[in-house]
Formats: C-alpha cells, sequence, structure tokens
C-alpha cells in the first residue's frame, strides 16, 4: 500500500544520510539557488535494491565479465562491482542495482540543468539514482553519487511511473541529473521510452563519460543532453577526475553528429582549469570540431567535498572566458551560477539584442518568436517548442 | 608531497575527522610483534586442522594460541590476550567474508578468537564482527545479530558510517561506525587468497571493507588507495592484532572462491604489523602459484605494489622486506 511522503520526510538531511547506514528519501534541492519542488504523485519506499540485467557487458571465463558501459571497461569478478558501485556480477551475469531506484526526484526549472536553448520557462522532472563513474573532487552531490546503493534509501518507482509522475507535475521533460546517469543507462532508457508515449521528453545532463554503442542507443529516445566538460587537459581528468579527457571529447562529437541537441558546462575552478590558453584551445575545438551553436556554460566553483581549499570562482575569470568564447566564434557564451549577470542571459549573435532575459531560473523576458529573433528575424538553434 | 605535508592533509577543513579516533584513550602503548628490530610474522601449521574436509574446532584455537604466543614470544597465549586487551574495551573483529563459505573468514577461528578476548575479560556484549554488508556474513554462514545479548555479528549496512569524510592521500571515504564511533580496538582477520584486481587479498585491503566507496580504489592494482586506506587514524591505530586465516587458501582467481586455485595451506599468520604479514602472505602466494604453473603477480599484470606503497616513507604503516622480517613458526 503506497503512502504520500510526509512533508517532514521532504528535506535533505546529512546526518540522516550518514546515521545508521540508510538515509531518509531525498526530495530536497540539490546545489545552490534551489527551485525545486516535490512531485505530486505517491511514492513507495524500495525494500532492496533492483537486480535487473545490464545491457551493456560481455562475459567473460571463470564468471568474469567485462562492462562496456563507459569507458573504464571494468573487469569485474563473481561478486564484484564496478567502479561506479551500481552494477554486481553475480555468477557471472552483471546486473544493475538501481533500475527503477530512484534516491532523488524534483520538479525543476529546465534552466537549473543548465540548458537554455531546450523549451526555456519549462519544467523538468529531474530524478537520480545513487552512483558515478568518476569520482570529481569537487563534486557537489557527493552524498549521492559516490555512495552504493545499499548505503541510501531509495523510491521504488518503475519508468512508467516516472513518466506518469512527470505528466501530473505538468513537466515536459524528463531530466536524469544529479548523480551520472551513465551509470543507470538502461533506467534512463526505459523511462525515456515511456515519456515518449505520453509525448513527454527526455534530456540526460552527464558527464559524456560513456561509450559509443551505449551513447548511440540513448541518442534514439533522448531529445537533449547536457555535457560537463570539467577542463580540457587529461591532468585535470586525472588529478581531479579520476577519468578521461579524450572519451568525452568523442562523445561530444558523437551527440553533434546524430543532431543532439547539446550545451556544454565548464565548471571554471581557479587555478585548476583557469588559464587563458586552456579556455582558448577548448574554445577553438568546439567550434572546430562541433561548431559555433553548441551553448557553452562557464559556472562559477565553489568549495565542496574533496576540494575545499580553493575559494569561489572570480566573476573577473567567468567573464574573460566568455569574452575568450565570444572572441573564438562561439555564438552563445554564458556565465553560470552568478543570478543576475548579464552573462545568463540569450543574445541575438546577429543585432545583439536581449532574445531571453534570466535571473538565476527565471525567465524575465523573452523576445523569441518561432525560434526566431523577434527583431531581425536570425534564427536561434536549440528546442523551443 | 613531503610526510610532513602529507599527515597534515589529514587533518584540514571542518569535513574531515581529526588524528585522534573516537573511544576510549589506551593507558599503555600497544603490544607489538617485534623482536630485534623486526617485525614479526608467525605462523602455525598443522594439516591435522582438517578432517573429512571440516575444520577441528579444537584444533583451530590450538593453531591461534601457537601463532600468538610465537608472534610475541609469551609461553602462555592468554597473557598476550590480556596485554592485547583491557576489561571494557570495545572490541571489533573485522572479517572478510565476500566469498561464501568456502573463501571466507573461517567461523571456528572467529569463535576461537571470542573465546579468547572473553578470557582477557572482555564481555561478550563489547564484541562485534563486522564486514561489509550483513548478507556477506549470511552468505559465509555467519549468524547475523545486530543486538541483544552476545557477541553482535553485523554489516557496515546494519551499523552505517560516521558522519566525517576521510580524505587522506588519494581517498575520500566514510568509514564504518564499528571502527570509529563504537570500538576501541579492532582486530584484522582477513584471508590468505589472490585478488584479479589487486593482486593479492589480505590485512590492509581487508579494510576495503570498512569504507563506503572501495568500488572507487581498485584502479592501479589498489596502489596508493589501499595503502592510504590505512592511514585512517581509527583504522590505523586502534588495530592490535592481525591473524590471517591461510587455512584454505587461494592462489589465483580471486577474490571468489575458485576450488582450482585453493589449496589447504592449514595455518594462521599472526603479527602486529600489516605490511609486513602481506608481505609474507604475499610470497606464500607467489610460491604456490609457481608451483602450480602459474606466472607471477608481476608477470600477470597484477603485481601488489600497494604493499610497498604501504611500506613507504609516505605511509609507515611497516616493512615490506624480509631482512626486517622475521618469521617464526609457531
Amino acid at each position: 500500500m503506497s503512502k504520500p511522503l510526509p512533508p517532514a520526510e521532504a528535506s535533505w538531511s546529512r546526518r540522516r544520510f550518514l546515521a545508521a547506514g540508510a538515509s531518509a528519501c531525498v526530495l530536497a534541492a540539490v546545489g545552490p539557488g534551489s527551485a525545486s519542488r516535490p512531485p505530486f504523485l505517491e511514492l513507495r519506499r524500495a525494500k532492496d535494491l533492483s537486480v535487473v540485467e545490464a545491457r551493456f557487458y560481455e562475459k567473460l571465463p571463470n564468471r568474469k565479465i567485462r562492462c562496456k558501459l563507459c569507458p573504464r571497461e571494468c573487469v569485474i569478478d563473481d561478486q564484484e562491482r564496478g567502479y561506479c558501485g551500481v552494477r554486481e556480477n553475480r555468477g557471472g551475469t552483471y546486473y544493475t542495482l538501481v533500475h527503477s531506484r530512484p534516491v532523488s526526484i524534483h520538479v525543476d526549472p529546465i534552466e537549473k540543468k543548465p540548458l537554455f536553448h531546450f523549451l526555456p520557462g519549462t519544467e523538468a522532472l529531474s530524478l537520480a539514482t545513487v552512483g558515478c563513474n568518476v569520482e570529481c573532487k569537487f563534486c557537489q552531490n557527493w552524498q549521492i553519487s559516490q555512495v552504493r546503493p545499499e548505503q541510501m534509501e531509495a523510491y521504488e518507482a518503475s519508468p512508467a511511473l516516472i513518466a506518469e509522475l512527470a505528466r501530473e507535475s505538468g513537466s515536459p521533460t524528463i531530466a536524469y541529473t544529479y548523480t551520472e546517469p551513465v551509470v543507470f543507462a538502461e533506467y534512463m532508457y526505459d523511462c525515456a521510452v515511456e515519456g515518449r508515449k505520453r509525448g513527454i521528453r527526455s534530456v540526460m545532463i552527464s558527464n559524456g563519460y560513456i561509450q559509443r554503442e551505449a551513447m548511440l542507443e540513448l541518442c534514439s529516445v533522448l531529445d537533449a543532453v547536457k555535457i560537463d566538460l570539467k577542463a580540457f587537459t587529461q591532468r585535470f581528468y586525472t588529478e581531479l577526475v579520476a577519468g578521461e579527457l579524450k572519451p568525452v571529447l568523442d562523445t561530444l562529437k558523437l551527440l553533434v553528429s546524430r543532431r543532439m541537441w547539446t550545451e556544454i558546462v565548464y565548471l571554471m575552478i581557479p587555478t585548476k582549469n583557469d588559464a587563458k590558453q586552456e579556455i582558448r584551445e577548448m574554445c577553438r575545438w568546439i567550434v572546430s570540431e562541433l561548431g559555433p551553436d553548441v551553448p557553452v556554460h562557464f559556472t562559477r566553483f565553489y568549495p565542496q567535498y574533496r576540494l575545499r581549499n580553493l575559494p569561489p570562482t572570480p566573476l573577473a575569470t567567468l567573464r574573460m572566458a566568455r569574452e575568450i568564447a565570444l572572441e573564438e566564434g562561439i555564438r552563445f557564451a554564458y556565465i553560470g551560477n552568478v543570478p543576475g549577470e548579464e552573462g545568463e542571459n540569450t543574445y541575438c549573435p546577429h543585432c545583439h539584442v536581449v532574445l531571453i532575459r534570466r535571473a538565476g531560473y527565471s525567465i524575465l523576458e523573452n523576445n523569441l518568436r518561432a525560434g526566431r529573433c523577434s527583431k531581425c528575424g536570425e534564427k536561434i538553434p536549440g528546442v523551443w517548442s | 608531497m613531503d610526510r610532513r605535508a602529507f599527515l597534515r592533509s589529514l587533518a584540514v577543513g571542518p569535513f574531515l575527522v581529526g588524528l585522534s579516533p573516537k573511544g576510549r584513550v589506551q593507558a599503555r602503548p600497544p603490544l607489538r610483534a617485534e623482536r630485534g628490530g623486526k617485525s614479526v610474522v608467525a605462523q602455525a601449521r598443522d594439516p591435522s586442522v582438517w578432517r573429512d574436509g571440516q575444520l577441528v574446532e579444537g584444533k583451530v584455537g590450538e593453531l591461534l594460541d601457537r601463532a600468538v604466543a610465537a608472534a610475541f614470544g609469551y609461553r602462555d597465549p592468554a597473557e598476550v590476550w590480556k596485554q592485547l586487551v583491557a576489561r571494557g574495551d570495545r572490541v571489533g573483529i573485522k572479517v572478510n567474508c565476500l566469498s561464501g563459505r568456502r573463501m571466507s573468514t573461517n567461523l571456528p577461528l572467529v569463535w576461537a578468537i571470542i573465546e579468547r578476548l572473553r578470557g582477557a575479560g572482555i564481555s561478550a556484549n563489547d564484541i562485534v564482527v563486522w564486514d561489509r554488508l550483513d548478507a556477506d556474513l549470511e552468505k559465509a554462514g555467519y549468524p547475523v545479530r545486530r543486538r541483544g545479548q552476545g557477541p553482535r555479528f553485523c554489516g557496515n549496512d546494519s551499523v552505517g558510517y560516521y558522519e566525517g569524510l576521510f580524505a587522506v592521500g588519494e581517498i575520500g571515504s566514510l568509514v564504518s561506525n564499528v571502527a570509529v564511533r563504537d570500538c576501541d580496538v579492532l582486530i584484522n582477520v582477513p584471508v590468505l587468497k589472490d585478488h584479479g584486481i589487486v593482486g593479492v587479498t589480505l590485512a590492509l585491503k581487508n579494510y576495503f571493507g570498512a569504507i563506503h566507496n572501495p568500488n572507487k580504489y581498485h584502479a592501479r592494482c589498489g596502489d596508493p588507495y589501499i595503502a592510504d586506506v590505512n592511514l585512517i587514524p581509527a583504522l590505523r591505530q586502534k588495530t592490535r592484532l592481525i591473524i590471517c586465516d591461510a587455512l584454505e587458501a587461494q592462489c589465483e582467481g580471486g577474490p571468489p572462491f575458485m576450488p582450482q586455485w585453493a589449496w589447504r595451506y592449514s595455518a594462521l599468520l599472526v603479527a602486529t604489523d600489516p605490511v609486513a604479514l602481506d608481505y609474507v602472505g604475499w610470497q606464500i602466494i607467489e610460491t604456490r602459484r609457481k608451483e602450480v604453473g602459474l606466472p607471477t603477480l608481476r608477470e600477470a599484470g597484477r603485481e601488489p605494489t600497494y604493499i610497498l606503497t604501504a611500506a613507504d616513507a609516505q605511509h609507515r604503516l611497516g616493512v615490506a622486506d624480509m631482512a626486517k622480517i622475521e618469521v617464526v613458526e609457531g
């Protein structure tokens, strides 16, 4: 018998998560400046982990398997898990333990993802399971991304229920976000399929650390992707992410080649990835390999998790990065995590009028008409309706 | 980073737990298994510990007594236990139960340890046998008991993790409440076996079962992550004794049980230096691999270099050099 979630449970309590090996179900804002609200439908707490066979792996001798979901290609012994901690080899068969087991569900503005050229002013039913396939030392959601499924209480929410939740909450989009949706790829795919049956779109908010075959399969059901390009040097990925740069760049190229609406976020961390030359090289690569129409968001870093000895990104640094991007031909460069900053707005690249004026996650003004500048008629790339 | 800077990194920021583990302040320095400036690893072997494929419980206890007495150079092992623990101590026994009944810490050994702790004045209610998950313990044939009278048997999923994040070297982890909050003394009871990713899993690796995210730290054969985990103050400072279960060991295909690679070594290894014990255990596995025609772990691409890292100037968790280790027979 399902029961509505009481209001007292609707806030994230780190203490409760860390106590007794099981946390409260999470229905709280993730990240600064919350504009989230809980969905309406009743949700049931999961009594166990899911045991759904994974879709991207190969069997090896001696009951081992090789995961083919992300570039790590973990080779996993019987009874062991991959790097992500949410997939387990049981007797030579690989299972996802988080299918239909979200730990976080909110209704967020789409601008919070951030996606600025995708249905502006609308909301997205946003969800996450636990787990991640990297370990960023600056992770803002480490309490859910860097844990294993048994360490957090989850909801039991089938893909059909998620699609219904989106419909009930008036969200035209489901966003797979907060942690790393690559690690719950099967669930994301199934939710997206159920969403499409109901006219609801799906967007993936990801680090892009995924193998080509898995990404191609997801492309068939997704409508937009935001990729966190964490830096433009392998050194940064090695030291601060425990990942690789090249597969992320390959994912970006794949997405653009498949005409997937794609936006990039670049979290600027003082002294780590904020060198002018690095920004310039990255912007040149984006223009030459992806084209000038892929929006790039330079967002402000705040000390988090294991990287707490650095200050928040100076506004001047963010402005510098945006200037470089515009100089290098990127037509839509934004500043993020600085509410009220002019760099949040969308400007017509032809006549330079403000097309969409933003303040945080709010749309103050929208001068787009059928995807075109209302002043000069310039076609603006994006998904507007 | 020099050692001073490295150690400073253990205790910076409000999110870190300081160097002092929670628990009772120990009145005396812990007893060490050392002789002539060398770390002692004691080995007691007796094939008759197995009868008709089953362990003979009394024999397991005898092996334990021999190994413990030899490690510390005492005639009476009961005296050693009285030196290792004090009445009122809360004791955590960290087992390795990930591989079911055949390749986990043997339960008769755990009962023998509990019996000797009780003989040293420890209340049964102050003993907890612990591993990663309740289910792991169950699969290995342990009685899961989270509360009530007598020793508790439970996983981290029951007891939870201490709320401070430990950031040490390359790792950032939450640590089991058993180690940080609930116990004053830890006894590390690993199994002697091969590991398909990090080479071998012995004492140092067994503490991956104390953190919330071991899946993040298997890259590069666990080097330096396994060494870093063992620097966590609660683990390093509270561990009084290591008893490696080598009654049945495995030289290939681990950590899961692979009967074709398991052999009855019929031994217990005892030490207080986890690096020395791991180094000796590693050599035992290499010797067995050679006997059965397997390549060395280095040739197999998984040399357990984390054991050497644990002995380096940044970690100083023990010694990984046979010139500094004395192996004694119990």
